[in-house]
């Protein structure tokens, strides 16, 4: 087993703790990012609403999962959220810090790091694995003896022998291994804060429960928070403590992972998760949630953009976009009429009493 | 029941800079109306295998050894014109990647009626009508309007669903699946398993499903081969293999799947990495990552060993009486 005893001593200062527990480590607030696309010669510019007026946060030492089918918005909300790309609206606060403000973003990388889906793709293949693990501390000023003997511990930490990973390149080695090499790239900056995007989607299910075991211990080890994006919903509720369920750019639901799980209140999150394929062969799925693909995100539906999937759709949805309302006390909420209670969809429960007078 | 497919000590081997034994001495067989799955991770040999039913390897570089009797036909002596007409119409496959698979420059009403013209002599005009039926068989809505649309002008789901009414449309009595729902969302993939499922009933079909997802192979296969080196370690009805698997890879990879396991509990995995296929496997090739492995797994290839009836596993430790336990 690792211990801490044997880290050395000259890993980088992780950003310091400034806010405390109570502070989020993550607050994000109304994010929104719109893609022009061309269209004809003539007809008008149109946008991609990728993600649109989107907040949440991330409490320190918590797992926070971002489910949804492609399109969503999730893949666009990590790259916002590292700032590797430009964002058109919102605020972005890590530990209390305004991002660009009272943290700079060469700080804010130290700590926040990403692990991409592709492992291959996101490794340099003209350096060796150790090149690659020691090239961020480097830039963060670490001399290069330190940071290669900081590379090889790291490769010991993902359960790579550095004697014999050290000096491969990424095309030497398997997708599982250069998945490992890739969380060992994230953590030689000492982040807190690590963004995985469908970071064990790519992977063989054996490799993916070796590391998704990994990324229990070194959470573990490390004390670090985890916003883990996968379209894969067994894998998110295994991982998450609370869960995001995002359709086109917008959260419909979110809350602790067992809530949402044990009693969904979208009908989107419900399609979701009744969409899962059976794990018991007497008990196939015989009717499918719902219909249709997702609609493409240029120009989304008005109102609730899920109303034209939607089986208990009603015109107030098409006329008018639900808010996020609270479910219970313990954080589950939800975008749907259904949910509102006043809010004129036939299913919505009755106004409780003293409501009016608020 | 008759077998329509009948492969036996099927062996491939690709040659170039390195030699790979991608299939070693499979033996497989098909029978009619029945869903067969091939479950098995990357570079297990199930795709190759797939490949090899419609000769769809490349010619210079794989070595074929061994027998596939489709119907009694056997694949591997036919000459072109046979294979042409053979695949399309006897067999045909289905795709992980429609927009690879399909045509860009032909509209998908041409695609489908070209292969019906060329396969049953039928007029441009009945093959166009045909077109239509079978987008409508596979729920592609407006599908008039649709036997003009291009592959890029569609979705995912949709594009999947016109192969597959690509693939149907001369009613082959063999559809081979390779993946077919791996590149889609999940809301839509449980509509292509249905929608699979219910044509396999109606035409009669058998089907060869290649996954690498147990749980899509719950959804649709009847029986399941678990692929592990080229080989099938373990093989038998689907509720067998889900509920007692034998193999300790085929336990492992069962423990290795997340359906339902809780939060901070350990994931089960198979330690390791699957092994290079240099070499033509002359002992178990599971054995240095199997937890139970002894002197004698490395002694020789392990057979395999009716467990139950229909029920077979390539492990010493499997016997007679291990599927009571």
């Amino acid at each position: 087993m690792m211990t801490e005893a044997n880290l050395p001593a000259d890993m980088l200062e992780p950003v310091a703790d400034v806010g405390g527990i109570a502070q989020p480590l993550l607050q994000v607030k109304g994010l929104t990012k719109h893609f022009p696309v061309r269209g004809g010669l003539f007809s008008p510019q149109k946008t991609v609403r990728a993600v649109d007026n989107l907040s949440f946060a991330v409490m320190k030492g918590e797992t926070v999962g971002i489910v949804g089918e492609s399109g969503c918005g999730k893949s666009t909300t990590a790259r916002l959220l590292m700032h590797l790309m430009p964002r058109d609206g919102g605020d972005i606060v890590y530990d209390g810090m305004q991002v660009g403000r009272s943290l700079s973003l060469r700080e804010l990388r130290r700590g926040m790091q990403m692990v991409f889906q592709d492992s291959y793709a996101s490794l340099n293949p003209r350096l060796t694995i150790e090149e690659s693990i020691a090239f961020g501390p480097k830039v963060h000023g670490m001399a290069d003896g330190a940071a290669r003997t900081l590379a090889r511990e790291l490769l010991g930490k993902v359960g790579l022998r550095p004697e014999t990973f050290a000096n491969r390149y990424p095309h030497e080695i398997s997708g599982g291994q250069r998945q490992r090499v890739n969380i060992a790239r994230a953590l030689a900056l000492s982040p807190r804060l690590v963004i995985l995007d469908e970071a064990v989607s790519a992977l063989d299910k054996s490799v993916e429960a070796q590391v998704l075991n990994l990324l229990a211990d070194l959470k573990r080890e490390f004390g670090l928070t985890y916003l883990f994006i996968s379209h894969d919903l067994n894998v998110v509720r295994y991982i998450s403590d609370r869960v995001l369920v995002m359709y086109l750019g917008e959260v419909v639901e979110l809350g602790p992972v067992d809530a949402v799980w044990d009693a969904p209140a979208h009908p989107y999150t419900r399609a979701l998760l009744a969409a899962m394929p059976s794990s018991v062969p007497d008990r196939r799925t015989e009717v499918p949630p719902i219909s249709g693909d997702p609609p493409n995100p240029i120009d989304p539906p008005s109102g609730c953009r899920f109303h034209t999937r939607c089986p208990f759709a009603e015109p107030v949805c098409a006329n008018d976009t639900p808010k996020l309302g609270d479910l219970d006390t313990m954080g589950h909420q939800a975008a749907c009429y259904m949910a509102v209670p006043g809010s004129g969809h036939s299913r919505a429960p009755a106004k409780a009493r003293g409501d009016d007078a608020a | 029941m008759t077998n329509l497919v009948e492969i036996s000590n099927l062996t491939i081997r690709f040659t170039g800079d390195r030699t790979i034994h991608a299939v070693n001495d499979l033996s497989l067989s098909l029978g009619e109306g029945e869903v067969l799955g091939l479950l098995g991770e990357s570079g297990s040999g199930k795709s190759v295998t797939l490949r090899a039913l419609m000769r769809l390897l490349p010619k210079k570089r794989a070595q074929i050894s061994g027998s596939i009797a489709v119907l009694g036909q056997e694949v591997l002596a036919m000459d072109d014109e046979t294979l042409s007409a053979f695949r399309g119409q006897t067999v045909s496959m289905i795709f992980q990647e429609p927009a690879l698979a399909l045509d860009p420059v032909y509209t998908i009403g041409r695609q489908i009626a070209e292969t019906v013209m060329r396969h049953e002599g039928k007029s441009e005009r009945e093959a166009v009508a045909r077109a239509l039926e079978m987008l409508e068989v596979v729920r592609i809505p407006s599908a008039k309007r649709r036997l003009d649309s291009y592959p890029h002008e569609m979705s995912g789901g949709m594009r999947q669903r016109a192969m597959i009414a690509l693939a149907l449309a001369c009613k082959p009595k063999i559809l081979l699946a390779d993946e077919p729902t791996t590149a889609l969302d999940a809301t839509v993939q449980i509509q292509i398993l249905l929608l699979l499922r219910e044509l396999q009933r109606e035409f009669g079909m058998s089907v060869i499903f290649v996954t690498h997802d147990i749980g899509v192979a719950i959804e649709i296969c009847d029986r399941v081969a678990v692929m592990y080196a080229g080989q099938i370690v373990e093989r038998g009805a689907l509720r067998d293999i889900v509920r007692t698997p034998v193999h300790p890879y085929a336990k492992g990879l069962l423990a290795s799947t997340i359906h339902g396991a809780r939060r901070g509990e350990r994931l089960g995995t198979i330690p390791g990495t699957p092994p290079s296929l240099d070499r033509a496997p002359s002992s178990c090739s599971f054995a240095p990552r199997c937890g139970l492995a002894q002197p004698r797994c490395s002694e020789g290839l392990p057979a395999s060993v009716e467990i139950a009836p229909g029920h077979l596993a390539r492990c010493v430790l499997a016997g007679p009486a291990m599927a009571a336990s």
